[in-house]
Order: C-alpha cells, then sequence, then structure tokens
C-alpha cells in the first residue's frame, strides 16, 4: 500500500475524528508527542554542554587562583543564593504540577499553576538584580572593569576573573530564566483559553522541561558560587 | 496517549509525590547551606557537589518525569552528561600536565628561531609574563 492510498483512506485510524493538533506527517498523537520530546531532550543536552564548558573553565580558574576564588565568593550573599534556590525549587513544583493539571483537563488550575511559575521567576529576578546593584556599588565588576579596592592580593587577576565567570554564568542563566517567564506567560494564556487537555499538551509538557533545566543549572550554580570555601 | 496517562490515572497521588519531592529537595538545600558552615577543609567541595548531584538526578527523575518516561529520553539526557564527562576528563588532563598554562603567544619566542622578528614579541612577552 503506498503512503497516498494511506492517507487517502484515515491518516489517523481514528474513524474521521482528528484532533486539530495532529500534523500530517506523524502516524499518531503519541508518534507526534514523543518526537517532539525527543527534540526538546537534545536541545537540553546541549545546553547541558554549554554551561558545561563554562563550569569547566571556572573549575579551571579556580584551580589557579584558589585564594582570590573565595575570598571574592565571600563578596556574594549567602542568604540571597539560598532564597533563589528555594525559589526556583518552588517554581520547578509549580510547572510539574502545571503539567499535571494540563494532561488531567483543568484548564484554570493549569493556568494558575503556570502564573505562579512565572511570579517565582520574577522573585528570583528581582532578587538576582538587587545583587548585581550591590556589586556594581563595590566595583565588583567583570573583568578589565574591576575596580574593588581592598583586596587581599593586590593586583591579582583572579578576583576580575571570578566576577567575569560570575556574570557570565548567572547572566547567561538569567537569561534563560526571563526567556522561561515569557515561554511560562504565553502558555498561561494559552492555558486559560482552553487550548491544552489530555488530548494535547505538549507546549506545557517541554516547556516545564526547559524550566527544570534552567532549575538544574542553579542547583549547581548556588553551591559553586555562594557556598564552596 | 496511553502511556503517558498512565501514571495520571490518579492524579491526587501524582501531586502527593511532587509535592514530597519538593519538600525533600528543600531539606537537601538546607542541608547543603548548613553544611556550608562547617569547615570539612577540602570535603566541602564534595559535599556541596554531591548534594547537587542528588538534587538534580532527583528533578530529572521526577520532575522531568525520566523515571516513567520513554528510555530513549533518559538515553539523551545521560548521554549530554557522559559527552559532557569526556570534555572535562581530557580538559583537566591537559591543564594537569602543563606546569604553566598560559596561551601560547604570552610566552618569548626563542630568539634564535626568528632572529627578525624575535625583538618585538620577545620585548613584549616579559610584561605580560607577571599576570
Amino acid at each position: 500500500m503506498s503512503t497516498t492510498e494511506v492517507l487517502h483512506q484515515d491518516p489517523h485510524g481514528h474513524g474521521g475524528e482528528h484532533d486539530p493538533h495532529h500534523q500530517h506527517h506523524f502516524t499518531t498523537m503519541e508518534q507526534q508527542f514523543d518526537t517532539s520530546k525527543i527534540g526538546m531532550w537534545l536541545f537540553l543536552a546541549t545546553e547541558v554542554l554549554t554551561f558545561g564548558g563554562l563550569f569547566a573553565g571556572f573549575g579551571l580558574m579556580q584551580n589557579k587562583y584558589p585564594m582570590e576564588f573565595i575570598e571574592a565568593h565571600e563578596k556574594l550573599k549567602r542568604w540571597a543564593g539560598a532564597t533563589n534556590t528555594v525559589v526556583l525549587l518552588v517554581s520547578s513544583f509549580t510547572a510539574v504540577m502545571a503539567v499535571l493539571m494540563a494532561r488531567t483537563n483543568q484548564a484554570k488550575k493549569c493556568a494558575m499553576y503556570l502564573w505562579l511559575t512565572v511570579g517565582c521567576a520574577g522573585i528570583f529576578m528581582c532578587i538576582k538584580a538587587y545583587e548585581y546593584t550591590h556589586d556594581f556599588e563595590e566595583g565588583l565588576y567583570p573583568a578589565k572593569y574591576y575596580s574593588h579596592v581592598g583586596d587581599l592580593i593586590p593586583g591579582s587577576h583572579g578576583y576580575a576573573t571570578f566576577f567575569s565567570f560570575y556574570f557570565m554564568m548567572t547572566g547567561l542563566h538569567g537569561l534563560h530564566v526571563l526567556i522561561g517567564m515569557g515561554l511560562m506567560s504565553w502558555l498561561a494564556i494559552r492555558a486559560s483559553r482552553g487550548e491544552f487537555s489530555d488530548k494535547y499538551y505538549t507546549p506545557v509538557d517541554l516547556i516545564a522541561l526547559f524550566w527544570h533545566l534552567v532549575d538544574l543549572i542553579w542547583i549547581y550554580l548556588f553551591p559553586l558560587y555562594y557556598l564552596i570555601t | 496517549m496511553s502511556t503517558h496517562t498512565e501514571h495520571a490515572d490518579n492524579p491526587k497521588a501524582e501531586a502527593v509525590k511532587y509535592t514530597i519531592t519538593l519538600v525533600v529537595l528543600l531539606i537537601l538545600t538546607a542541608i547543603t547551606v548548613g553544611a556550608s558552615y562547617i569547615n570539612f577543609g577540602s570535603g566541602n567541595v564534595v559535599i556541596a557537589l554531591f548534594i547537587a548531584t542528588v538534587k538534580g538526578i532527583i528533578v530529572a527523575l521526577i520532575f522531568m518525569h525520566l523515571l516513567h518516561d520513554k528510555p530513549v529520553n533518559a538515553v539523551i539526557a545521560v548521554a549530554g552528561f557522559i559527552l559532557l564527562g569526556i570534555f572535562l576528563l581530557f580538559d583537566f588532563l591537559d591543564v594537569d600536565s602543563r606546569t604553566n598554562p598560559q596561551p601560547i603567544n604570552l610566552h618569548p619566542l626563542p630568539a634564535a628561531a626568528a632572529p627578525a622578528t624575535a625583538g618585538a614579541p620577545a620585548a613584549a612577552a616579559p610584561a605580560e609574563k607577571k599576570e
């Protein structure tokens, strides 16, 4: 049987019932869902490698400037980092709850959990902005703009290196949080329109995966920058 | 999509599972912050990264559904970390085998090898080497 014959019969085998989200190059909705998910996981794997390269660089520079890195890390506020960890963990929980609500046909609760996720991400960004402002006031800038005075090893490049990595990694992570906020808001609006159900919740599931990865990266950023002595 | 709804048959049980997961993650966060105030020497790094890894695995298995999902997704996730491991392994092997890991152009050129052009780089190099 040729492909055209299959298409001319019943392409989806549902006896005429056709999900509007079902794209014709997929045999079933399940295949479509699985394909999307594999694509998302591939993207997440590349994200792991992106941040992995930065973690490797951080590790090497910490090896080179151990004293400077310990001194520099004490300028970061441990309570701010810890609060942000809690906020992100809670937002991961609300994201996974949003997926659960989407696939059990509870559109209003799904939208509510998505907005809660956006709210948590907003709190995270506010705390981050407070931290950055405080750092800038003390002259804790990256690379050649570093202008903090009173370091124990004057003239060492270790301090500026630490803050270069700090702003690069938390900045890239913060960019992910901002993108996540945008995507979650878009999902929340779609969810409150009743666009997701147990038949189709792929976007909620995939963006929740992205959000968990953002959380996962912070789980490593937090101890490496704020806790290690 | 029967395979994806099989564990959503009981949404309440799912919600309870996620709540317990969140509580465990928060407790681990409290432990890792608490441990950072105690001096274990070089053990602090090991403890912090061990707890972070445990948290990461919990997030991946429960929140990211890898535990109940199709294995291919877990294969991709693990492959990503294996590739990262290979990268880190050779990265650190390389650095460990060098006494002075500097970019090659920071070293003075051997004067005998390029007598005509050695003047400028050799003069610039000592100043940069102080870094």
